[in-house]
């Protein structure tokens, strides 16, 4: 009879708070009257706060959960500097999600509980990505996290284009877990063994298994689709247009911090043996999706769209940090500017995120880059603020965006990828192009903007313009942080 | 080896076989009347009553995916009970937060009406 | 006893013929049939590896057993997505779907 082991629940007790928690707001919304859903919306942000608490007071500690009887070192979960980090980070995520729905929810009149309880959900389903060490694990939080956000795309009923993104999204989704899972079979095939550590030894001691490959491929094709790397992107921007706005907000930066931990731990703990075939495609991968990503943003009108492929080039340079996995002596700092860089586009995006839900009007209006003509002369901070957050977008000083592609452009450098870093300077200077148009026609053209005055929208946009402007000047602190927590990885 | 399996191979065949003799026989030689009656599709010998692509209304479709749902979730509790005895309370434990898990959906399509029929 | 590789040609041939499916067919509930197959064919998969690897270690087939669950899962939100757009749309045609850029 296996022991109540605490030890389990420790390691695990954020998440299970929060999924505890999202449980009781799921059966508490019931109760609370049409009239005062903001009561669920502030009762989520609690719990998130709640867990982030807890998540932060496991700073430092470091630990394995779940692990088979007798053998300590094959593990289902695992907490160390890196889950903690990405956690936070996550549950940050979620607050700066919720604060941006309560008033589009709304005022779009889609006013509904469960709203809150899905993105808690998915947010759960994202920390367990960031703590996995066996791919049953990796396949469960990929669901956990997939499942409510192909729900909340599609969460404007009544509205034909939410509709169709959601379909589009659980297609697409459903189809690329099919290839995940697939890739784990084989993984599971070559090495009889689903622990990531485990699959490490096995893959080490042996020759280079062509089904072992081959899995690997698959799940890199899997998770590609899932963060929206080229030539797996298709989806992205019919999804990102037609999702209600706070839900693009929160899935372009959610899943794919969700989408590299997993990348991360797949790949970093237990293939780091098929650098020599995975780092040549993963090069292609993240070049052609900085070039594709940039160059079809500067075609677009609509500004969900132009984001949308402005999600998929930084997905590119995110994707660059990860290049020389296998090689321990560049992949620690690598990895660690990747990390930071998921931070910097996190804040700017839902900065710039907010700006354009406080922009929209109902039956998707005001979503056009022409309807941001006269921004300046109406609402000066709004502007001032979207032009902070294109700047760091773009990379200009003095923002987070500058410092993230300064410390991954350094590490792309000291990897070797001369190439790749070229590409990434180039196409940054070519995205000028297209956010700078936005900054233009606020500046420039004169126009008649509407705007609501929403207390939480406004605070969270001028918040993450006084971090992305603020943490720019002093990010050594954040920096070092990435890196310790990258450290034991490898 | 794979012989062990010839007995199965040959059963198919044979099989096969012998409904299509049977089939091609009746065809063959058979009388062919073709009256009202028998051109109407079988309903366990009732009157058939409207077209046979009905439409189902969509609570039909509602009530089979909670089914599907609550259904699934049996394949957790077979493996469990043949093991039951060897992982005493922590077992018990571990079901009853799943089953408590399970509730939770349950009481929430319940106060949302998705288990009424009008 | 039938070899392994059996189960794995099989297995892929059922993967093969689900990926042609969600390439090929139009219908959303048929593109969703496509992809239980893949995942039903991931499951023979699992299934075949855990007998013929090491028969006391179970992961392969738990995991086959959480496959199952996630599928129902999906299949519900899958369902509940296509009747919601049938109702906006009038079409499960993923073709007519087109009023974002597919």
């Amino acid at each position: 009879m296996p022991p109540i082991n605490f030890n389990d629940i420790e390691v695990l007790l954020p998440l299970i708070i929060l999924v505890i928690w999202a449980c009781l707001l799921l059966l508490v919304d019931l109760f609370i009257p049409k009239k005062h859903k903001w009561l669920t919306a502030l009762l989520a942000a609690f719990g998130l706060a709640l867990t982030l608490g807890f998540t932060l007071s496991q700073l430092g500690s470091e630990s394995n959960g779940f692990c088979a009887t007798g053998k300590p070192s094959i593990c289902m979960v695992v907490l160390d500097g890196f889950s903690v980090l990405v956690n936070a980070l996550l549950l940050l995520t979620g607050l700066l999600g919720v604060a941006l729905a309560y008033g589009y929810l709304k005022r779009m009149g889609i006013e509904r509980g469960e709203y809150y309880t899905l993105m808690l959900f998915s947010i759960s389903g994202m920390m367990l990505m960031a703590q996995a060490s066996d791919l049953i694990i990796v396949f469960l939080a990929l669901e956990l996290l997939s499942l409510p956000l192909y729900v909340l795309s599609a969460f404007a009923r009544s509205n034909s284009d939410s509709q169709e993104a959601g379909l589009k999204y659980f297609l697409l989704g459903a189809f690329s877990s099919g290839f995940i899972l697939y890739g784990i079979a084989l993984v599971y095939g070559a090495t009889g063994s689903t622990s990531l550590s485990q699959i490490f030894e096995i893959a080490s001691v042996g020759t280079s298994s062509l089904l072992l490959t081959i899995g690997a491929a698959l799940i890199l094709v899997g998770l590609g689709f899932k963060v929206a790397a080229v030539p797996f992107h298709m989806w992205t921007p019919d999804v990102y247009q037609g999702a209600p706005t706070p839900v693009t907000a929160f899935m372009t930066a959610g899943a794919k911090i969700a989408g590299f931990a997993a990348l991360l731990r797949v790949f970093g703990s237990a293939f780091p043996n098929l650098s020599e075939d995975i780092t040549p495609i993963l090069w292609a991968l993240s070049a052609a999706t900085m070039i594709v990503g940039n160059l079809l943003a500067i075609a677009q009108t609509n500004i969900k769209r132009m984001l949308a492929y402005s999600s998929i080039a930084h997905t590119g340079y995110i994707l660059m940090a990860f290049v020389p996995y296998g090689n321990p002596e560049v992949a620690p700092v690598s990895i660690a500017a990747g990390l930071f860089y998921l931070f910097a586009y996190t804040i700017t995006n839902f900065g710039a995120w907010g700006v354009v839900i406080a922009l929209e009007q109902k039956e998707s209006k005001g979503l056009q880059i022409s309807d941001y003509a006269g921004l300046r002369r109406k609402y000066p901070v709004l502007a001032g603020a979207m032009t902070v957050f294109m700047f760091s977008l773009i990379g200009f000083p003095p923002t987070l965006g500058m410092v993230g592609k300064f410390y991954l452009f350094r590490a792309v450098l000291s990897g070797g990828y001369t190439g790749l870093a070229i590409i990434g300077v180039v196409t940054s200077l070519v995205s000028a192009f297209y956010y700078l148009r936005v900054v233009v026609n606020m500046y420039m053209f004169a126009g008649e903007p509407k705007t609501d005055n929403e207390f939480w929208l406004r605070f969270t946009i001028a918040g993450a313009a006084l971090v992305t402007v603020v943490f720019s000047l002093v990010p050594q602190g954040l920096f070092a942080w990435a890196s310790r927590a990258v450290l034991k990885l490898f | 080896m794979l012989l062990e399996y010839l007995a199965i191979a040959v059963l198919i065949v044979l099989a096969t076989v012998v409904a299509l003799i049977a089939i091609g026989l009746g065809g063959l030689f058979g009388p062919k009347k073709k009256t009202v009656n028998k051109s109407m599709p079988y309903e366990s010998g009732m009157m058939p009553i409207g077209p046979g692509t009905r439409r189902m209304p969509v609570r039909y479709y509602l009530i089979g995916v909670l089914f599907i749902l609550f259904d699934i979730e049996v394949v957790f509790f077979l493996p469990w009970a043949i093991v039951f005895r060897q992982l005493g309370w922590f077992g018990l434990i571990e079901m009853v937060v799943f089953v408590a898990i399970l509730l939770v959906g349950y009481v929430y399509a319940w106060k949302k009406g998705a288990l009424e029929w009008e | 006893m039938i070899p392994l590789s059996w189960y794995l040609i099989l297995s892929a041939a059922l993967f093969s013929i689900g990926l042609f499916g969600v390439m090929a067919r139009r219908n959303a509930i048929a593109i969703l049939l496509g992809i239980e197959l893949m995942f039903n064919a991931v499951n023979i998969n699992l299934v075949a590896f855990w007998r013929y690897l090491d028969p006391t270690i179970m992961n392969g087939q738990v995991f086959a057993i959480i496959v199952f669950a996630v599928a129902a899962a999906e299949v519900a939100v899958g369902l509940a997505l296509v009747i919601s757009v049938y109702r906006n749309r009038k079409t499960v045609v993923v073709d007519d779907l087109d009023l974002l850029k597919w």
